[in-house]
């Protein structure tokens, strides 16, 4: 017995040290005469959340293709590693490994979910290679205990930045001196949403009469909307996915309450009109990363593009996984080699780049500085856009 | 008083929903002494039939709410002979993991035909879509509809269990099966005939729902069962009155806690309940305590 104990022992520290001796990393690079430059995408092809990957791939192709169309990167074209995460975190860091390590891609792009690209992203920092989501929205995605992860970037804002151009919006737009939240007391998401908003409204000068809270398993909302009503508050912000969103809306008009009710880009989906009926949505306003109804000639020329392409409108992963894509080419054109690490100083010197979802810069914490959409409904369509921010 | 009064009006119409699923559960319970967890998917399946009929039929709401009824009714009684009846006499444990494979079998099988994502029924129109005005209390149609319709199948049921044979003979068979088959009952047409009725029941809960809520998917009727299952508890399991007093007792306590300040909590208030209903009077509400005779 004790003899398999030290052996175990002996195993033990040989793999630590082995772990410990890998040199410091250099970055991968397009060898020279190669014709193409090599772009990792890691993406959440199949499984629970396999809408967000697929939309966000389709955009991303269109992107590429206009590139290389348009005869690539210094004369090379760009060629795509594709594969899929299974909407599995897990997965996501082994994929990312074997884009780094073994394909020696340039950079990532992927995954859309916030959980998953965290998971990429040490790999990201020790192979010296800049990786890049599209909607990782969570708060602490590119810094972590204060400290910038180096090679991790993003083109969508953040959460708590979302909540606090409602909250801007709510009381410079339509004055509103008082609020209610009643957000998702089971996401991360709607979390860092109410957070957001809570802090931005009360530096308005508006003040929070109460925060209610429900779970993605409720239906009834009738109890607490009951007692909401009877606060009179002058909007009321329900951060959350459509789902309940939808219900909540329905319930609330048909108990009475007029008032706008606010919420965030998880609005955005066609059942919505469904869930909460058009009658109801009146005096609803809700922030996105992009609307079709805006008039920009980028926006436009994108959507005109798009829908010959695929013969649809886009979504907003659409315009993200376009958007992230395009981001990627505008910096490779820049570097002064084509190598991880130079490509990684240019993106963070981005600016000005006129992306569909809005103008965005990357600031010190690479995070995307960009304008944001507030959409209103009326009867269920969506009646009018404002870019704020 | 006037938020009071529109929250005993939420409670109640809440309420009606559990009382509705948890008379399912507690005559099954009564009869074979079966937990019959398949019970919440067999509400599930009757908002999806009510869903096809409105949608798809353009079907009225009363003949959607029969059909759907109708449908669970033949459902139930599948289940009962398909599932249970072969294990009458095996042990009780083997009976109750059963329940739980058809419950999963019938969410997942749903899931495969229908897809996970929510779906929404048809607009409300007419009749349905009417509101009224008590001062600032808010009643609408429906939740009318739903407390009435509840409480005419409550009513219909309870006149099934004690005016007719068949009633008595569900009676006699969950005082003692053995004793009322040497008296010529025939037992097994007796469960099937009780499986049916709880099962109609639940698929009328369904309908209610659906229309309601207008919001349906293949797990819906997980959380509601196992409230509705608290219900039938807390009020005495295997006996009819208590799931209906448990029913709208469980409604009117989440509407309450929900209501005033407590969202976050209302769930974990509703299963409190029930550890110390089991605690202080493990027989419910209604309950006998009765002796096991060695």
């Amino acid at each position: 017995m004790k003899k398999l104990l030290s052996v175990f022992c002996a195993a033990a520290l040989a793999i630590t040290a082995l772990a410990g001796c890998g040199s410091e990393k250099t970055g991968n690079k397009v060898e020279d005469g190669a014709t193409t430059i090599k772009i990792g995408l890691s993406y959440e092809l199949t499984g629970s959340v396999a809408t967000y990957g697929q939309s966000s791939v389709d955009g991303v192709k269109m992107a590429i293709d206009e590139v290389n169309a348009a005869g690539g990167i210094n004369g090379k074209t760009i060629e795509l590693v594709e594969y899929d995460t299974k909407s599995d975190e897990a997965e996501a860091t082994t994929l990312g490994k074997r884009l780094m390590g073994e394909d020696k891609v340039l950079a990532i792009l992927g995954p859309a979910t916030s959980g998953a690209f965290k998971a990429e992203i040490p790999d990201a920092n020790s192979y010296k290679v800049p990786v890049i989501s599209g909607s990782a929205t969570s708060n602490d995605v590119t810094v972590v205990n204060g400290k910038v992860q180096e090679y991790a970037f993003r083109i969508c804002f953040s959460d708590s930045f979302q909540g606090e151009a409602m909250a801007k919006y709510a009381a410079q737009t339509l004055g509103a001196k008082t609020a209610v939240i009643y957000k998702d007391s089971s996401s991360d998401y709607a979390l860092g949403l109410a957070e957001g908003f809570a802090a931005a409204f009360a530096d308005e000068g508006g003040s929070i009469l109460k925060e209610e809270s429900y779970t993605s398993n409720d239906k009834d909302f009738n109890a607490v909307l009951t007692s909401i009503k009877d606060l009179n508050a002058d909007v009321i912000y329900v951060p959350g996915y459509y789902q309940q969103a939808g219900l909540i809306i329905k319930q609330a008009r048909e108990q009475g309450i007029d008032v706008p009710i606010l919420g965030a880009d998880g609005f955005d989906s066609p059942d919505l009109l469904g869930l909460a009926g058009a009658e109801n949505l009146n005096n609803v306003f809700f922030t996105n990363h992009y609307s079709s109804l805006d008039q920009d000639p980028v926006v436009q020329d994108f959507i005109a593009a798009f829908e010959e392409r695929y013969g649809r409108e886009p979504d907003a992963f659409n315009a993200l996984g376009y958007d992230e894509a395009k981001f990627l080419c505008d910096a490779l054109s820049r570097c002064e080699s084509l190598d991880s690490v130079s490509l990684q100083k240019a993106l963070c010197e981005t600016k000005d780049f006129p992306a569909v979802t809005g103008t965005l810069s990357v600031d010190e914490n690479h995070d995307a500085v960009k304008s944001i959409v507030v959409i209103e409904l009326k009867d269920g369509e969506q009646y009018k856009s404002e870019k704020v921010g | 008083m006037e938020q009071f009064l529109q929250q005993v009006v939420n409670g109640l119409s809440l309420g009606s929903i559990y009382a509705l699923i948890a008379l399912g559960y507690t005559m099954v319970y009564g009869i074979i002494k079966l937990i019959n967890f398949a019970h919440c998917d067999v509400y599930m399946i009757g908002a999806y039939v009510g869903y096809a009929c409105m949608t798809f039929l353009h079907l009225g709401f009363v003949a959607s709410l029969c059909i759907s009824m109708l449908v669970c009714m033949v459902l139930g009684v599948i289940i009962e002979k398909v599932a249970y009846k072969p294990l009458r006499n095996a042990a009780r444990i083997a009976v109750l993991i059963t329940a739980i494979g058809v419950s999963y079998l019938l969410e997942y099988g749903m899931m495969y035909f229908v897809k996970a994502n929510v779906r929404t029924y048809p607009e409300k129109t007419g009749i349905l879509a009417m509101t009224f005005q008590l001062g600032n209390i808010n009643i609408s149609m429906l939740q009318i509809l739903i407390v009435a319709i509840t409480v005419v199948l409550m009513i219909a049921l309870q006149l099934i269990v004690k005016k007719t044979r068949i009633g008595k003979a569900m009676r006699a068979t969950s005082q003692d099966q053995d004793a009322a088959e040497l008296m010529g009952i025939n037992v097994n047409t007796t469960i099937s005939f009780t499986f049916a009725l709880g099962s109609a029941l639940a698929g009328a809960a369904g309908v209610l729902v659906g229309i309601y809520y207008n919001s349906i998917d293949p797990l819906m009727g997980f959380l509601p069962g196992l409230k509705a299952f608290v219900a039938a508890v807390f009020g005495g399991i295997g006996i009819i009155p208590g799931a209906m007093i448990g029913g709208y007792f469980i409604g009117i306590v989440e509407t309450f806690v929900s209501g005033y300040g407590g969202s976050m909590y209302k769930d974990a208030i509703v299963f409190a309940i029930l550890i110390l209903v089991l605690i202080i009077k493990p027989s419910g509400l209604l309950g006998k305590s009765t002796r096991e005779k060695v």
